[in-house]
Order: structure tokens, then sequence, then C-alpha cells
């Protein structure tokens, strides 16, 4: 009956009997999505585990890199497309196709694969949850409408439609709740609270919306706007699989039981960090640019924020905490500085220490950085990768009296302001923007918005010259990148023959 | 070959989730002294647990009754005298086991319910529970507790709960949703009280609070079993009882308390931030609010008489020409009243149009304002979590004296929270009780009921005393909780017999 499932077996082992779902059956895929509510059960190959997970991953990896870049939803769908249809493709029940087991069977096993490699630490699995519920999104919003509505139904999320009549008796109530949802306004025609399909729902099914306020509450009944269905299906998504994620973790120590399983886990969970690294960490300098010690400060003008803060705490306080030198120093490594150099750069910028206690503290762990010492791995990488804005941002938010992290991010909306003020971002509508993406945490677009306006004139004029193609323009997600974009428009005339030809040369 | 190859299904099991933090503190005795906080295996947090913020037991000043460097012995012996007499002949044993129990026989909801004793050498006793209401009266007689708290109801007598040797078979699951409201936490916005004092004056915002959260708990999420208690000094404490409200999980008692939250953000920047158009539930509450404003606020607490508060207010006028003008205006009018002022600002938004002035940021800014100095603040951490104890009502309020007795909120105005019973005046009011008040107050009852003399009751000691309106206020109050529930429960058997099978597609997973 079944082709792909080859090798299924009826005996189970007695120790995992125990734990396996009663209802043991071969699993049968009636809806093209799939909320992952049961384990499979049955046997595949060692061969297909794999190549099903790294499948999945590439799919989940790339999804990221979108979120990252800040694509719309139409871009990423767009993006996604070939990817999807040739790794984890999915057709609809009406497309009759042959293959609708074998893909439902590969998307429900790569996804439970995928789990257990990424139940093991916190922040896997907030990565995890998240990426799959935006590849359960795009899937959900491509999906057949009636087979969704079919599929939605079998979720039991308990809604009831309000009747045109009551709609008319909370005209007012829910009329001043029907911007907060679905887009962002857009200054279009505002929606009409008839015009709305509107579903009622136990308040307690949407904490989150009752949380923000978002929905009108009466008598313990939500009033949700039917465009915010998806939301809702998407909520109770991400929520059943976060619970499950946590069970997976208190469970994993039993499956160490199968040592054939754990090298690949491990694999693909290091596999799934990769993507983030995004920036070369040898740090090849710019061509022409002077990049040393005593140039930093004169260099500093093209710095983002983040680094531009550290810099200027490290001149203030002749000193920097660790995690501020830890992602400043890698910074500049990134943006070339050698080892040498970055050793007479701390050195002389830890102005009021002794060379004793310098060389004690501190110039260990810059060469640890640079991969100079330490043990064999760090030594054969090169030491660490400059941080991505993602790291920056999730990773040790900074304490009191520490300058790292990200200043979108990690200021109050005054403390940005003062700053951006202070190196110069002073036109107000630029202000009321960055306010609103960090409002928004779109942090990336606050600073690739401040350095569209930082180099406004050369941008234009690389664009209008064909000095820089689109995508060398694209959306900055590493502050290594900012810098290396800032410093060549800034000097294009220096290096316009050069670049220009670099780039008829690729054509 | 391939056999090597296979991988099982990935089934993964359930297995018991983490105990919750209440349970995981190595409480090694039933007793834990206060005392060693240095102790590495007691969970601070966990011994604090139940405290709220208006008890002043530890603070060390004005505090005759606890305090240690106060402490004198025969004070000591004379209160702990004092407090056995009001819990043997005033304390409502019956209606406070009524009230946790749900029904007149001893259920789950009374016997697996924690309550923590606070004694008088600082020890706290965590995890009592009793299978009877007289149980419960006799211990609290045995230790003398100066304090009570009310904890939840878990899945077994939490006496019982070292031995569970699974976290699982020892969970809080129910409580009722609290509440709890501070004065202290409305000092930058009073002006006549500060810390732990309060007057008539301020005791206004703790009104305003009650009324907008006691109507939204009842319309936007019908709840209909809230008993307000004073805290017995500068707070209440609000305990919503609905059987629905006490099932909450702690991440829908999170998503109530943020619901209610408005007034966040630090003191001296804006401290409210809300979107537009306005949530019913704040446009209500601003309704409800308005005239208090007015009233309670501008001409009686005069919030920005001095320049430094002016200025306050002016840095939130959205628009540069008008708050000019009116620096100026109130500049040259030193002194000007906050009620004058607030008038100011629409006379001169009208007079002296601003080009740039949007009516409707200015109505938005002037929301926010009163929003500020009149919404309720809550304090967040006795709402969020099933697990947190909190004082029981009817307790004496050690650094006060008075009962901590329930506010009928069909008279808020009524309550004077200067002017509640307090232990040494209950004491003075049984001792200058007499006979002759006895005869009357049968008579006065025959009268009412017309009855004949002989099956009045006799009175018990509270019904002497200015105690007596509190208690029979929280004995209807149970009575008609006790009645909801009852008929809950007939309704459910109801449906029960009607029910068809259905078999429901699990989704745990
Ligand atoms: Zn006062």
């Amino acid at each position: 009956m079944n082709r792909i499932d080859v090798k299924r077996r009826n005996v189970l082992d007695h120790r995992k009997k125990q734990f396996a779902d009663p209802l043991y059956k071969e699993a049968q895929y009636p809806h093209r999505l799939n909320f992952y509510a049961t384990p499979p059960t049955a046997d595949i190959t060692l061969e297909q585990f794999e190549q099903w997970a790294i499948d999945r991953l590439r799919v989940l990896a790339e999804l990221e890199a979108c979120s990252f870049r800040n694509k719309t939803p139409a871009e990423t769908a767009a993006h996604m497309k070939p990817l999807l249809d040739k790794y984890l493709p999915l057709d609809a029940s009406s497309s009759a196709s042959q293959l609708l087991h074998a893909q439902r069977q590969k998307d429900h096993y790569s996804h439970f694969i995928l789990r257990l490699a990424f139940a093991s630490t916190e922040d896997l699995r907030r990565r995890f949850a998240r990426v799959e519920t935006m590849l359960f999104r795009l899937r959900f919003q491509t999906d057949d409408s009636r087979e969704r509505a079919a599929f939605v139904r079998t979720l039991n999320l308990d809604w009831e439609a309000v009747s045109d009549e009551e709609k008319r008796e909370l005209a007012p109530q829910l009329a001043s709740t029907i911007t907060f949802s679905g887009g962002h306004g857009g200054g279009k025609r505002a929606p009409q609270v008839l015009d709305e399909d509107w579903l009622k729902v136990d308040w307690m099914r949407v904490p989150d919306l009752v949380e923000s306020r978002r929905v009108y509450v009466r008598a313990g009944m939500a009033y949700v706007p039917g465009r915010e269905q998806q939301s809702m299906v998407l909520n109770a998504f991400t929520k059943r699989l976060e619970e499950a994620l946590e069970l997976t973790a208190r469970a994993l120590p039993r499956l160490d039981e199968d040592d054939r399983l754990t090298p690949i886990l491990n694999h693909l969970s290091k596999n799934f960090i990769a993507p983030d690294a995004g920036y070369s960490g040898s740090g090849a300098p710019i061509e022409g640019a002077e990049i040393t010690a005593r140039n930093i400060d004169n260099l500093s003008q093209h710095f983002p924020m983040c680094m531009t803060h550290l810099h200027r705490s490290l001149r203030r306080d002749a000193h920097l905490k660790h995690y501020g030198r830890l992602q400043y120093t890698l910074f500049l490594k990134g943006i070339g500085l050698s080892l040498e150099e970055c050793l007479v750069f701390w050195r002389s910028a830890f102005s009021r220490i002794t060379d004793d206690t310098f060389n004690k503290e501190y110039r260990y762990n810059v060469r640890h950085t640079y991969g100079d010492v330490g043990g064999d791995a760090n030594r054969r990488s090169g030491g660490y990768s400059p941080y991505s804005c993602q790291k920056i941002l999730t990773e040790h938010a900074p304490g009191p009296g520490e300058a790292h992290g990200c200043p979108y991010r990690h200021f109050s909306p005054e403390n940005l302001a003062t700053m951006l003020r202070a190196c110069g971002v002073t036109d107000r509508a630029v202000l009321e923007g960055v306010a609103e993406d960090t409002k928004s945490q779109k942090y990336h677009m606050a600073c690739n918005r401040v350095f569209e306006h930082l180099h406004k004139s050369e941008i234009k004029r690389a664009k209008d010259e064909g000095i820089m193609t689109a995508a060398q323009l694209e959306t900055i997600v590493h502050p290594n990148e900012y810098f290396k974009r800032s410093y060549l428009l800034k000097n294009m005339d220096g290096k316009l023959h050069k670049e220009k030809g670099d780039v008829k040369m690729e054509g | 070959m391939v056999e090597a190859g296979e991988v099982r299904g990935l089934e993964v099991s359930k297995q018991t989730p983490e105990p919750p933090t209440a349970q995981t503190a190595k409480d090694e005795d039933m007793c834990v002294e206060i005392k060693q906080e240095s102790k590495a295996e007691i969970k601070l947090e966990d011994l604090f647990a139940g405290i709220d913020s208006d008890d002043d037991e530890f603070s060390t000043s004005g505090n005759p009754l606890n305090s240690k460097e106060h402490r004198d012995d025969d004070a000591q012996n004379t209160s702990i005298e004092l407090l056995r007499i009001y819990y043997q002949r005033f304390f409502p044993w019956r209606y406070m086991f009524q009230w946790l129990n749900h029904s007149p026989v001893p259920t789950k909801d009374f016997k697996h319910r924690e309550f923590s004793l606070w004694l008088h050498n600082d020890a706290v006793m965590r995890y009592q529970s009793y299978t009877t209401s007289d149980l419960f009266r006799k211990d609290v007689l045995r230790l003398m507790p100066r304090r009570i708290e009310i904890g939840p109801v878990y899945t077994a007598d939490p006496r019982d709960r070292k031995t569970f040797r699974t976290a699982s078979a020892f969970q809080p699951m129910a409580k009722e949703l609290c509440f709890d409201i501070d004065l202290t936490d409305y000092d930058d916005i009073r002006t006549c009280c500060d810390k732990a004092n309060i007057c008539h004056k301020c005791w206004r915002f703790t009104t305003m609070a009650i009324k907008v959260i006691d109507t939204a708990l009842r319309e936007d999420f019908g709840y209909n079993h809230i008993l307000w208690v004073y805290s017995g000094r500068r707070g209440v404490h609000a305990w919503v009882c609905d059987k629905r409200a006490r099932a909450l999980k702690d991440n829908h008692r999170k998503a109530i308390t943020a619901y209610f939250e408005v007034v966040t953000g630090k003191q001296g920047g804006k401290r409210v931030n809300i979107r537009r158009p306005l949530h019913p539930h704040l446009s209500r509450s601003i309704d409800i609010l308005k005239d208090h404003f007015q009233r309670d606020v501008l001409e009686t607490q005069d919030p920005w008489k001095t320049s430094e508060k002016a200025d306050y207010l002016l840095q939130q006028i959205p628009d540069l020409k008008l708050r000019e003008a009116l620096r100026k205006k109130w500049e040259s009018f030193p002194g000007r009243t906050s009620a004058l002022k607030w008038a100011d600002i629409d006379a001169l938004a009208q007079t002296d149009a601003s080009a740039t002035l949007d009516p409707k940021d200015l109505l938005d800014a002037k929301q926010d304002i009163v929003i500020e100095h009149t919404y309720p603040r809550l304090d967040t951490a006795v709402s969020q979590k099933l697990n947190h104890l909190l004082k029981s009502p009817f307790v004496i309020h050690p650094g006060t004296g008075r009962v901590c007795v329930p506010i009928d909120r069909n008279n808020l105005d009524g309550f004077d929270p200067l002017n509640v019973p307090t232990l040494q005046g209950l004491i003075r009011e049984i001792e200058a009780w007499t006979e002759a008040d006895g005869a009357a107050a049968a008579m006065a009852a025959v009268e009412v009921s017309g009855s004949s003399g002989q099956d009045v009751k006799p009175l018990q000691d509270w019904e002497k005393t200015s105690l007596k309106p509190y208690i029979e206020y929280f004995r209807s109050f149970v009575t008609t909780l006790m009645k909801a529930e009852r008929e809950a429960v007939l309704k459910r058997e109801r449906d029960e017999d009607d029910e068809v099978p259905v078999k429901v597609e699990s989704l745990d997973f």
C-alpha cells in the first residue's frame, strides 16, 4: 500500500511502547496543513531521516534569512516558492497528486526530526518555533480556501460568528478596535464594522489580543475581526509547538538510547546556527583604506550606532566592560584591523591602566578573539566571527554600565534620539521614523533608515551612475556591512574607477 | 543492513512538568524562620510570596505591636490576649469557611487550600490546611497568628505535599483572581499625604480605582462575585471569586492584569501610552473618572499648584505655541489653582488658536492626563500568579489595629477607612455592651419580624459591635456565591444527563 514506508514493523520496542500513542496507527493526512499534534510512529530509514531533515532545514534557514532582511510577506513568498517546490512541496488535496501522501509524510517527519534537533536549548526552541510558524503561515496563506476552512474546523477553536444584529448593537465599540488588526491601516479607507466578519470567542482563547487590548471584550467573550482568524490560528500553532518543544526537551535524555541519531541531530542543530554568522570573519580590509589603530577615530564616522556608542564610551571612560570589548574587538577585526594594530588600539585606549595590568587581563582575550591563542578549534577557525545584528539584538542584553548591544533596541527612546542628534541625525521625519520602527521592534529598519539618511546623496549617485547594484544596497543586517558600505559610498571618487570596472566585469 | 538504518517513530511522551516555584523551595520545616534570609536553601521569593506591600510589620517605625526594637513583652502579651478575644468572639469563622468552601459540607476547595500563619515570634508557617472550619479555628487559637494568608487550592492536601514523588501530583489548581491597590503607588500625584499615610482626600483614588476595576471585571469579563477588602492601612484587595476566575491559569491572569495596566513608565517621563481610538474599556473608564478628576483631583489635590508641577503638565501639551502661552499666563498668576490651569488649556487653545495645533492631539493629551491622575494603579505581582498568597479578610492590621473589613461596592462613598472597627475599639464596645442593649435589640428584632420573642436567637458578639454591618455584608456575599455555585453544579448534572457522548479529538501534544 505504502511504498515509502517499506520497513514498517509491528513489533515496538517495549521501552518505547509505554510512551507511544495508544492509538498507534499509520498516519493519514487528510489535510495539506498540519498542526503536528501526533508524532509519527512508522519507521523510516536513516538516510531518509537525515535527508528529510536537511531539506526542511534549508527551507527554514532561508525563511529566517528573509525575516532578517525584512522582506515583505509578498517578497518572502516569491523568494521561497522555488525552494519550497524543490525541497518541501505540498500539493492541495484537490490536485489529486499521486505524491500527496509522500509529500505530507515528509513534511510530518521532517518537522518532528527537527523538533528533536532543536529542543535542547531555549534559544533554539524559540527560533525553531518562530520559523516553523513562518512556514506554517506561508502555507496557510497559499492554501485553497475551502481546504483551509476544513482544516481550521478540525482545530476545534470554538468560535462563533457575530450576527449582523449584534454587530449593529456593538458598532461603536467594535469600530474602536477594528483598526488595531490586520495591516497597518495604510491610509486606505477605514474598514467598516458591518463589512467585517466578526468572531466571538471565549477571551481565554486569545489572551494576547486581550492583554494588548486589541479586541473588544464583553461578558467574557472577545470580539475578533474575521481577518484576525489567521493570527488566532497562528497563535495556536506557535503556542502548541512551544509547549510541545518543552516536553520534547524534557524527554530528550531518554532518546540517547539510539546513539545513531545523536550525531545527526547535533549536526543539524549546528547547521541551524550557520546562516546567522553572515559575515566572513577573515576581515579583509577594504582596498585603499587605512585600517590602523590611530585611524580608528577617523573611521568611526562610518560606524553604525552600536559601534559608535562603544567607541565613544571607550573614549570617555578609557574602559569597556567584557561584552563591550568582545563586540567591539570582533567588529574591528571584521573591518580588517590586524591583531597587532588591535592590540595597539586597546593598549592606548585603556590609558588609565599599566602595561602590566593590560598584559595580564586584556591581551590574551584580544588574541583569543583573533584565534591567535586558544584551543585547536579556535585557532583553526581564526577565532570568533564578528557579531551580526541578530546576535547583538538577541544575546546578552546590556546591563547598567555596559555599552554593548544595539542602541535601537536597548536605549530608551529619549536616549536614542539624543544620541542620533549627536551623530548628526536631526531630521524630524527620520527621528520619528526611527521611533516608530523601534516601537514596533523593527530595529534593522531603524538602523537602515539612519544609514540611508546619512548617505542619501551618495546612494542616489551610486544608483544613478550604476556604481552599485540594487543587491549591493540591500538591507544591512551586519554592523561590518554597514561600515563597508558607508566607507565605499563616502569614498566613491577615490575608488570610482576600480569599483566601476568590477561591476562592469560582472555585467 | 537496512535494519540497522531504521529509525523508529519519533514519539515523545509527556513528562511531568517542572514544579512551580512555590514547591521547589526546600522548606524543610513547616515553620520557616523569616530571619533566616541567609540560609541558602530557602528561597526568599517564596518566603515573601504572600507579602503585599500594605503591611509595615517589618518597618522599624511606628509599630508598637510588632516592631522588634519597641517590643515590650507586656505590651505584646496584652495584644496577644486581645487578639485571642478577637479570634474567639469576633472572627467570622463560619462565613470564612463557606466563602472558601463554596458549599456547607467541607470539600477539597477548603481541605486542600493553603493557609499561611504568621506567628508572633516572626515565624511563618506555610502549607497549613484544615479539614473543617472548627479545626481551622482551633489551630488559630492555639498559635495566635498575627496574620493569616490565603493561598491556592492544591491538587492534594498541602500538608501531604512531601509525600508525592512527582511534582505533578501536587500543583496549585485554583485561587481567586486578586488585585491589590496601594496608595503609595500614587505618591507622585497625591499632595495630601505620602508613604503609609492616608486621609479622606487621597482615599478617593482608591474609590475611583474600585469603580473602574469592578465595572470592567463585571461588564467585560462577566465576573459577578467580587469582594473588595480594606487592607487595614492604605489600600484595598479585590478577590474575584467566580469559579471561572478561580480556575484561571497564570497566562490568563497575566493577560487580565495587562488589560488593566495603563499607567506605566517611569516617573518623570510620559506615563500613559495608549493607542487611539480608545479601547472601549478606556473610554468607559474615562467616563467613570472624569467627574472624579474635576472634584477629587483638580479641586481637592490641586496637583499642579507649584510651578515645578505645572511644568510637568506643560510638557504634555502637544503644541509649542499653546505651551508658551500657558507658561506666560501661569507665570503672571503664581499660585493659580490646578482647576483654573486646566480650564486655561481649552480657553487659550480657543482664543490664541495656534495654526499648528491639532485639536485631536490636544484632546488625546488631555485624556492621557486624566488617566494619569485617576486611573487605577495596580500592584501587578499580586494578580499574575496563581500561587500568590494574600492576606485574609478580617485579620487585624498589626500597624493600625484596624480590621481588614470588606467594602460594600454599592456604598463606596460611604466607606471610611479611618473609622473602621479596630481591635481595641471592639474590645471596648463589647465591654460597654449591656444586657439592656441586648434587650432593646431583641425588642427591635421582634418588632421587625413580628414573631414572638422566644425564637429570637441570642446575639453573637460581633452583632453587638460596629463590626456587624461588615460581617453581614460578607455573609450575604458568601450566600450569593454559594447559591451560584450550587446552581452551576445542578446545571452541570442536568447537562450531563442530556449529553450525547462525543469523541473529541485531542489536540494536546
Ligand atoms: Zn491624603
